[in-house]
């Protein structure tokens, strides 16, 4: 089963700043982006100047697989379509909120493969959300 | 802590729908009807506490100076300590800090909100949340409103432990029996397991009744000194042991399923001396029925993964079960006022220690309680404050 996104575009708009920028402007290319830790080498999010673990702005951005697995999901129905909010634990590391997209949200479970599809938002740019693959 | 400062008010608005009565009247009311249980006045009180949830809050330059001069107080000390619904658990820990300080000897503190009123529901104050905090820009985007981010947590606890929604459904089905005798409950019926799980699903996998109801109304409570205790003739509630933590998502690392409680629980643990076993009755957060099953292991009273066991069969019915846990009917039965439950959980543990409670659900002897709040949302960054109270 698809569901199709309604009508009037339901994805608010992101509104970035000059720390944010980059993982925003590689959402609009299609590539997935989280910032790194160098202190302990490692990827946080979101993303930010200053690293959580250390205080230090010793910080760079790395290009994320795009793959992971659903941590947590609930599904709810919004204007008489469902929609599933997620948290996706990324290959890197970090667990991301998202939302699931593209795929039978009703059968999607915690565990399940994942990669990430970009949607269009409100004024036109793409935020990352999942969809469900298929596992050997 | 312990003997450091007494509760001696404490009062709950008996409305449920306050579409007549502004909000600061709703705070002065509940501010008078502590002073009033506790044989104080306006006039007496020098140290004030509010949260966010105060009227002129969002008043740039104003802020609770609004309610203060409302309120015609003389003060020497004002704490506005903001952790949403957990708040005026801290405010207690907070009070008795000032009050041993010598900052105040009268301590108010007051709650109160009107979202039915205003017709806000969590959902919608979540929508409302502001651009401004850093994370929005990767969380709004997504529209999580409150029953997805309770959801997942539910979700998880499912997946990792195997908990049932029928386990879920009997800590509604506690709160009802509870409620029945709560005249100013907003549902006062008793619901079955069935009731729960035969109610539409509000988001995976919570029905509508997994969730608590949305009331007006608000309430307050007077600490003070223990030479101002001595004059009132009030039954003697201390508290013996306070915690206070933030849970965060700590730059993606974090188990959903340990919230703030793990910290605060343990730290009024030790600070009161007293285990969980030994508490008789105990006032848990619950937003949802998800929120007091996951409490209730982080704070200890059963093992990690074992909470569906712990709530099922009327565990948390008073008279029943090993834990008398929310006896006025809770915030999912009886009264979450502003969308805020920490100080209709104080005054739960307060009545059930003077031996206030309604009979059918009075704890025999209740001489040690505890009284748990989380503010901001259990899926996600919230605030945890843990209080053990002692009668003494």
């Amino acid at each position: 089963m698809s569901v199709e996104m309604p009508e009037q575009n339901p994805i608010t708009a992101p509104e970035p700043t000059a720390e944010t920028a980059a993982y925003w402007d590689a959402a609009d290319e299609g590539r997935l982006v989280l910032k790194r830790c160098l202190g302990t080498g490692k990827a946080f999010h979101p993303p930010r100047k200053i690293s959580p673990f250390t205080g230090r702005d010793d910080t760079d951005w790395i290009e994320a697989e795009g793959t992971g697995e659903v941590y947590a999901l609930s599904v709810s129905t919004r204007q008489g379509a469902e929609h599933c909010i997620a948290y996706i634990a990324l290959t890197e590391g970090p667990i991301i909120l998202s939302a699931l997209t593209r795929c039978d949200l009703s059968a999607a479970k915690i565990g399940q493969r994942v990669r990430v599809v970009f949607e269009p938002c409100a004024n036109g740019r793409r935020v990352p959300m999942f969809t469900t693959v298929a596992t050997d | 802590m312990k003997n450091k400062a007494f509760i001696v008010g404490a009062y709950e608005h008996p409305t449920r729908d306050a579409s007549d009565i502004p909000l600061a009247q709703l705070h002065a009311e509940v501010a008078a009807g502590a002073l009033a249980d506790a044989g104080l006045s306006l006039a007496d009180v020098d140290g004030y506490f509010c949260a966010g949830d105060v009227a002129g809050w969002d008043a740039p330059g104003c802020g609770p100076f609004s309610m203060v001069e409302y309120l015609g107080l003389n003060l020497r000390h004002l704490d506005t300590t903001e952790s949403w619904g957990s708040a005026y658990i801290n405010h207690v820990a907070h009070a008795v800090q000032a009050i041993e300080a010598g900052k105040c000897r009268v301590a108010l503190i007051t709650q109160a909100g009107r979202p039915r009123a205003e017709r806000k529901s969590p959902a919608q104050m979540h929508s409302e949340q502001t651009q401004s905090a850093h994370e929005a820009q990767f969380e709004l985007p997504y529209g999580p409103v409150v029953t997805n981010m309770y959801g997942m947590v539910a979700a998880r606890h499912m997946y990792e432990h195997g908990t049932t929604p029928e386990q879920l459904a009997w800590i509604k089905v506690a709160a009802s029996h509870h409620a029945q005798h709560n005249p100013n409950a907003v549902l006062p019926k008793v619901v079955t397991v069935e009731d729960v799980l035969n109610s539409p699903i509000a988001a995976t996998p919570l029905h509508r009744l997994d969730c608590c109801i949305i009331s007006d109304g608000g309430g307050a409570l007077v600490v003070v000194h223990p030479d101002v205790a001595r004059d009132l003739d009030r039954p003697k509630i201390t508290p013996i042991g306070a915690g206070f933590t933030v849970k965060h998502l700590n730059g993606g690392y974090f188990d959903i399923l340990a919230s703030g409680g793990v910290k605060s629980g343990a730290e009024a643990f030790a600070q009161a001396g007293v285990t969980p076993q030994d508490i008789q009755y105990a006032s848990i957060y619950d937003s949802f029925t998800i929120t007091v099953l996951v409490q209730l292991e982080n704070l200890g009273f059963c093992a990690p993964g074992q909470g569906g066991r712990f709530v099922a069969e009327g565990n948390l019915i008073a008279g029943v079960g090993r834990l008398p846990v929310n006896t006025d009917g809770g915030g999912l039965c009886s009264n979450h006022p502003g969308n805020r439950g920490g100080m209709t959980k104080l005054i739960e543990a307060v009545r059930q220690l003077r031996g206030e409670a309604h009979p059918a659900v009075q704890v025999p002897d209740c001489h040690l309680a505890l009284a748990h709040g989380t503010g901001g949302q259990l899926g996600s960054r919230h605030g945890s404050a843990t209080l053990v109270l002692e009668r003494v």
